[in-house]
């Protein structure tokens, strides 16, 4: 990896990837409080992909996510004290206690939520692509999904309609080879996801795992394409989750991956990377910076209340 | 169905969805329609007939038969304030929507405590006759009923197929309407100017004090066939249209039970887990042992719809069987055996194929 010309590039990333975590580390070390009584899936291994896409978007800009979306609300903006608290299903979290980890969201910054059922938010992703052509808009969406999800039927036929209606949308696909214990070369037939979103006239790259700034240069580009207009891309980010399926443990005892694939990606740690490359006064600075944060919203989420018993009946409907 | 005066208009129900659609889309401009074959030469049974030369093929557009996705990119355009309308020409299609209605349009607004709205339209139109088999003819209102979060309104006349349709796209929240398609050629009193049809409140269709009929969607017209044939031998039935299943108006039927003390749900569905098992149940619940009554569900035999005409005859209740239940009811056990005459149902006998 080359010394970035812009550090502020690296400094941005590794600042969201640090938060990102950090955030999860804290997450599994508050776990075995019961506290956080949600499933969680942690995105520990995979913060580089959410923080290259989201750098490049602006506020007003749209994204979609998945129930491994910590990251994902983190790099877009999502508001830190209230994501806690939604863990610690407390009133003041992002739903008020009715969401928990796999349904983050925070329209104030575009982070329109997440689904725990795979692949279902890809075509709710395209429709606000829609929405935003119909309304003439400079917005983009950028919808995040697992490769388990292109095994979806769900991925081909919103893949098909975003091409179709030539919608400003990016599909990033996070591949991380498996779908819980599921390794994808026992699910996936033909050339690859890249290939498959070819056949669908939709211009398609795959961006290796390993350089933060590499996956920002190459996103880069494609959301440029987007926002000129050229119609939806398709990006498969190749990453690699270093935790468990779902809960805050590791997974070695179920042997459903070699461990010396887990432990190389570990050593080639990209936080690691990227943060060799900062001066060290600065890289201390930001993490002392995202630190104090965290303690705060973490402090913020435990002293909060929980839901009043009336808060069970609110928002069956909008009103 | 009502008796028109001379100042009053006739509009067919498909000609009422139309104009609900286009006065809507006048309205608003972040309503449209998508679905399989809406601007086409047939336009969804004229209900969409023609609104892509007034509002422009973006607001008016067919869709690839791709109902999970399409269902999906309809949620996510509402997410972003839009209004789609969606048309399914047959409710079995439906299924293929299942995941993103139940998974997804029901659940934004609760799941995310209010960030989310939903505001979207879902036409579902009920097939019958002209064999339309096992695959063509289901009718899965139930199904959605079930759902919270989901709205579900099954509207019998013009004038409320026209109304219902105005409240659901005005509604913050996803809606079903279903149509039967029985129902898109029979005539009724339309007001010119919009109006909504409220949520959760039936309509009497006529008085009676012997006898509760509860007809949902097309099973409506047919029972009040039946209460002709009945007031024939002496029994004066009274029918109630549900009009909106979920919410339900248990209060207008359960008052009307407390006087009659007799009731029958006639459904355009199945009875098990169904519209008609519910209704009965809630006004059980609702009566609370104040009164005693006895009670009977209608509906589709349990087996799929067989296509050739004579089976499928057996199939639907009919206004002779209808009024031979309640008959029942209301003589008991024991009563000399009556065999109403046969009571065509026009929009049935008269229906020419193919769809």
């Amino acid at each position: 990896m080359e010394v970035p010309r812009n550090s502020g590039t690296a400094e941005r990333l590794y600042r969201s990837m640090y938060l990102i975590r950090r955030v999860e580390e804290e997450i599994i070390r508050l776990y075995p409080s019961d506290k956080i009584k949600s499933p969680v899936h942690l995105s520990i291994g995979q913060e580089a992909v959410s923080a290259a896409v989201c750098d490049h978007l602006e506020r007003s800009d749209y994204v979609f996510g998945t129930y491994r979306g910590h990251a994902l609300y983190l790099a877009k903006g999502g508001d830190l004290p209230r994501m806690m608290a939604e863990l610690y299903g407390k009133a003041h979290g992002a739903a008020r206690g009715k969401a928990g980890s796999m349904h983050l969201v925070d329209v104030d910054v575009g982070m329109m939520g997440t689904s725990a059922i795979v692949a279902t938010g890809i075509s709710n992703a395209v429709g606000a692509a829609l929405a935003l052509k119909m309304r003439r808009s400079t917005a983009i969406v950028v919808c995040f999904f697992g490769e388990g999800a292109v095994d979806e039927g769900s991925f081909h036929e919103s893949i098909n309609f975003a091409s179709l209606k030539r919608l400003p949308i990016v599909f990033v696909c996070e591949n991380n080879f498996y779908a819980i214990y599921s390794h994808v070369k026992d699910r996936l037939a033909g050339p690859g996801l890249v290939e498959r979103a070819r056949s669908y006239g939709v211009t398609a790259e795959r961006i290796e795992d390993g350089d933060a700034l590499a996956c920002h240069a190459a996103v880069g580009s494609a959301i440029e394409a987007v926002r000129r207009g050229e119609g939806p891309r398709f990006l498969e980010c190749m990453t690699y989750r270093w935790r468990d399926h779902v809960g805050p443990g590791e997974d070695r005892q179920y042997h459903y991956r070699p461990e010396a694939e887990l432990d190389l990606k570990i050593r080639n740690d990209n936080l690691a990377a990227l943060g060799r490359l900062l001066p060290s006064d600065l890289k201390q600075l930001i993490e002392a910076e995202e630190e104090a944060r965290i303690a705060a919203a973490i402090d913020w989420a435990e002293k909060g209340e929980f839901p009043a018993a009336s808060e069970i009946r609110n928002h069956v409907f909008a009103d | 169905m009502s008796l028109r005066t001379e100042s009053e208009r006739e509009l067919t129900y498909a000609e009422a969805v139309f104009e609900a659609t286009r006065s809507e889309m006048r309205r608003d401009p972040n309503v449209f329609v998508m679905g399989q074959g809406v601007d086409d030469p047939r336009g969804m049974f004229g209900t969409t007939l023609g609104l892509h030369q007034e509002f422009g093929a973006e607001r008016n557009f067919d869709v690839p038969l791709a109902e999970d996705a399409m269902t999906g990119i309809g949620i996510g355009a509402a997410l972003l304030g839009m209004r789609p309308i969606q048309v399914h020409q047959r409710m079995d299609f439906v299924l293929l929507c299942m995941n993103q209605l139940v998974n997804m349009a029901a659940k934004m607004s609760y799941m995310f405590s209010g960030a989310h709205r939903v505001p979207l339209v879902v036409r579902a139109i009920i097939g019958r006759s002209w064999g339309q088999g096992a695959q063509h003819s289901q009718a899965f209102h139930s199904y959605f009923m079930h759902v919270p979060g989901l709205r579900v309104v099954a509207p019998t006349t013009p004038h409320d197929a026209k109304g219902c349709l105005t409240t659901a796209i005005r509604d913050d929240n996803p809606v079903l309407m279903i149509e039967h398609r029985m129902l898109h050629g029979v005539r009724g009193v339309v007001p010119e100017e919009s109006y909504e049809v409220p949520y959760g409140r039936a309509r009497v269709l006529s008085k009676g004090d012997d006898v509760t009929l509860v007809g949902i969607s097309h099973m409506a017209l047919e029972c009040v066939r039946a209460k002709h044939l009945l007031s024939d031998v002496g029994i004066e039935a009274e029918v109630i249209d549900p009009v909106s299943l979920s919410p339900l108006d248990v209060d207008t039927i359960a008052a009307s039970v407390e006087r009659t003390g007799r009731l029958v749900v006639v459904d355009t569905g199945w009875l098990s887990c169904g519209a008609s098992a519910e209704i009965l149940a809630r006004v059980f619940e609702h009566l609370d042992g104040r009164r005693a009554f006895v009670g009977r569900r209608m509906g589709y035999l349990p087996t799929p719809c067989p296509t050739t005409k004579v089976l499928e005859n057996l199939y639907y209740p009919t206004a002779r069987s209808i009024a031979e239940t309640a008959y029942g009811l209301v003589r008991g056990k024991g009563a000399a055996e009556w065999q109403p005459p046969h009571a065509d149902s026009l929009e049935v006998a008269e229906f020419r194929g193919p769809f």
